[in-house]
């Protein structure tokens, strides 16, 4: 069952957040483990920050994020940091659908974007749409995901999911 | 109703049914392309689903682009891993020194009226030839592979009318930064950007290719150029004689955000480190030395280009404390700057020619910056890092741009070395 609760302390990052600062193309080529890649996920922002991030943390930031490449491995290095949801005012496409697609949870949500800081405690409910922040006792509401990635995301990602429907054959 | 936009005509066209913005369909996918930096994941998904073959090997491309020839032990190993998997698979396979994926897409593959994907966000440049074509993550790529099939949402479009006489060394380069610019980094996120009027009519699909390249950069999910003459011509001339349908949006097509730009007035522009939409004129820039020009790319590697790069070095030097690094985008491209006399004036003025392929644009070999360098490049990106290195600064222009600029070693208008 897919898990809907999200309970984590929350790092803070700004405006277009592209993928070569998630994880410089040049890290990509040299191994296939994403473990050892994610040593050197946002490096160029924020020093160790592999080091310093927590099972569980949330990361905050503005519009665009995952911008650029159309590199999976951007989210793949921050699933395997266990960062456990992304919110951002907007994400780029690509990188929108590739969360979508690896199983990590990704929330839009321009005021919650906005108030949150960094070191704040918050909990994202993705059934209600809603994202408390314990820290500072307030509550963002956001809109769920279209069908279609809710259904992907509910069947663990895009490879459970084309595998239980035989590629693409499901009811439209 | 209203009349509909290329993305909606493209999209129902090969859904076989009436579809417009907003929904989502299940489509067939007629050409589907990885490099070495996404194809191994891709497989590796491919094998998770449960499927061990391709829905149509001559359907699916891989091209080993972004690191060629291997700059090391791990990356041969990878790159022997694809050509294994390709030849046991039966795929295209372009290997070392072929060129990069889109261009080599362009020369042999795409058609209009079908939708291409790539494991790469470049991939919306096929949109300059009439192709529903877009950038996705080895997981999608990976289900089309396997299936031959993907899901969209038809997107919303945004006009951008482009009308005037653009003055020459001013080319689609400045167009496209000029565009971006305005409209920013996340101006056309999730949507087609559908390039029309008559500047973009009179251009030729090279120049065609370097706007629609560059929508990602806008958030764009794809480019579109109309589909008229010159395409059908193009296609015929690179092994896709047949019928292709023209495709041009509806007079009453409805966009939800337009745009107009005058060519006529435009001037050189460029993007300033680190993002793509920090865009100035050159003329507004000032004195600025450079360490390093980079003239290639997807954006803008092809034999046009080079022309007009040729023009303005013939006779010329580059500057002492510069250099100037070039690559052709394809090996076709490489043939012809040699047959043309292209690649002598350049190497005569002082060019390092680099074998075909991605090369420094993604910072992994062929052209790293040094700490605080700065680079003139014509390609499409130039957040932090992306050229190697985190330290360096990366500024964006057209090729003439870049060669006035290698001469004097300094950024330079064109206009002052081109009669």
């Amino acid at each position: 069952m897919l898990k809907t609760v999200f309970k984590g302390k929350v790092w803070k990052f700004g405006r277009d957040i592209n993928t070569d600062i998630i994880i410089a193309g040049k890290r990509k080529y040299d191994t296939l483990d994403i473990k050892e890649i994610a040593k050197y996920a946002f490096e160029a922002i924020n020093h160790d920050f592999s080091k310093k991030v927590k099972d569980g943390d949330v990361i905050v930031a503005g519009a665009n994020f995952g911008c650029g490449s159309s590199r999976e491995h951007a989210p793949l290095v921050i699933k395997a940091l266990g960062i456990s949801a992304i919110i951002a005012e907007s994400f780029a496409r690509i990188f929108y659908r590739n969360a979508i697609n690896i199983g990590l949870s990704i929330v839009e949500c321009k005021e919650a974007s906005e108030k949150i800081e960094e070191g704040d405690e918050v909990e994202i409910n993705l059934e209600k749409g809603t994202i408390k922040n314990l820290t500072k006792n307030e509550e963002y509401h956001f809109k769920p995901l279209p069908l279609m990635m809710t259904q992907i995301l509910n069947a663990g990602g895009l490879v459970p999911f084309l595998s239980e429907n035989n590629g693409y054959q499901i009811k439209q | 109703m209203a009349g509909k936009t290329m993305a909606e005509k493209i999209l129902s066209h090969v859904a076989k049914k009436d579809v417009e913005a907003g929904d989502i369909i299940i489509v067939d996918v007629e050409t589907v392309f990885a490099h070495d930096g996404t194809a191994p994941l891709a497989f590796e998904e491919m094998k998770k689903m449960g499927v061990d073959t391709f829905f149509d090997p001559n359907k699916v491309v891989i091209v080993t682009d972004h690191t060629t020839p291997s700059p090391s032990e791990k990356i041969s190993n990878i790159h022997a891993f694809l050509r294994n998997y390709c030849r046991e698979n039966g795929c295209n396979f372009r290997g070392v020194g072929r060129g990069i994926g889109h261009q080599l897409l362009i020369e042999e593959f795409v058609k209009p009226w079908t939708v291409v994907l790539g494991a790469d966000s470049h991939t919306c440049t096929h949109g300059a030839l009439g192709a529903f074509a877009t950038g996705m993550g080895s997981t999608d790529i990976a289900g089309a592979m396997a299936f031959g099939k993907t899901w969209l949402k038809v997107p919303e479009s945004f006009k951008i009318l482009v009308e005037g006489e653009l003055k020459s060394p001013v080319s689609a380069k400045d167009v496209i930064l000029k565009i971006i610019g305005v409209i920013g980094a996340d101006g056309a996120t999730y949507m087609a950007m559908e390039f029309f009027g008559e500047t973009v009519n009179s251009m030729g699909i090279s120049e065609r290719l370097t706007l629609s390249n560059m929508a990602v950069e806008a958030g764009g999910k794809t480019g579109l150029c109309p589909v008229d003459g010159k395409t059908i011509k193009f296609l015929a001339e690179h092994r896709r004689k047949g019928f292709f349908k023209n495709l041009k949006p509806d007079q009453d097509a409805y966009f939800s955000k337009e745009i107009a730009i005058n060519a006529a007035e435009l001037e050189p522009m460029i993007a300033l480190p680190h993002t793509v939409d920090n865009v100035k004129a050159v003329s507004e820039v000032g004195e600025l030395d450079v360490d390093q020009v980079f003239i290639g790319t997807c954006t803008n590697g092809r034999f046009e280009d080079f022309e007009i790069v040729a023009k303005i070095l013939k006779g010329k030097k580059v500057a002492n404390d510069t250099r100037l690094l070039v690559q052709p985008a394809s090996w076709r491209v490489y043939l012809k700057i040699i047959e043309r006399g292209i690649a002598a004036t350049l190497i005569e003025a002082g060019a390092s020619i680099n074998p075909p392929g991605c090369g420094p644009c993604i910072g992994r070999h062929l052209g790293i910056l040094g700490d605080g360098e700065v680079c003139l490049s014509t390609q499409n990106r130039n957040f932090k890092g992306r050229m190697g290195n985190e330290k360096a600064y990366i500024y964006l222009s057209s090729p003439a741009t870049a060669a006035a600029s290698a001469i004097t070693g300094r950024i330079t208008d064109p206009r002052d070395f081109y009669h």
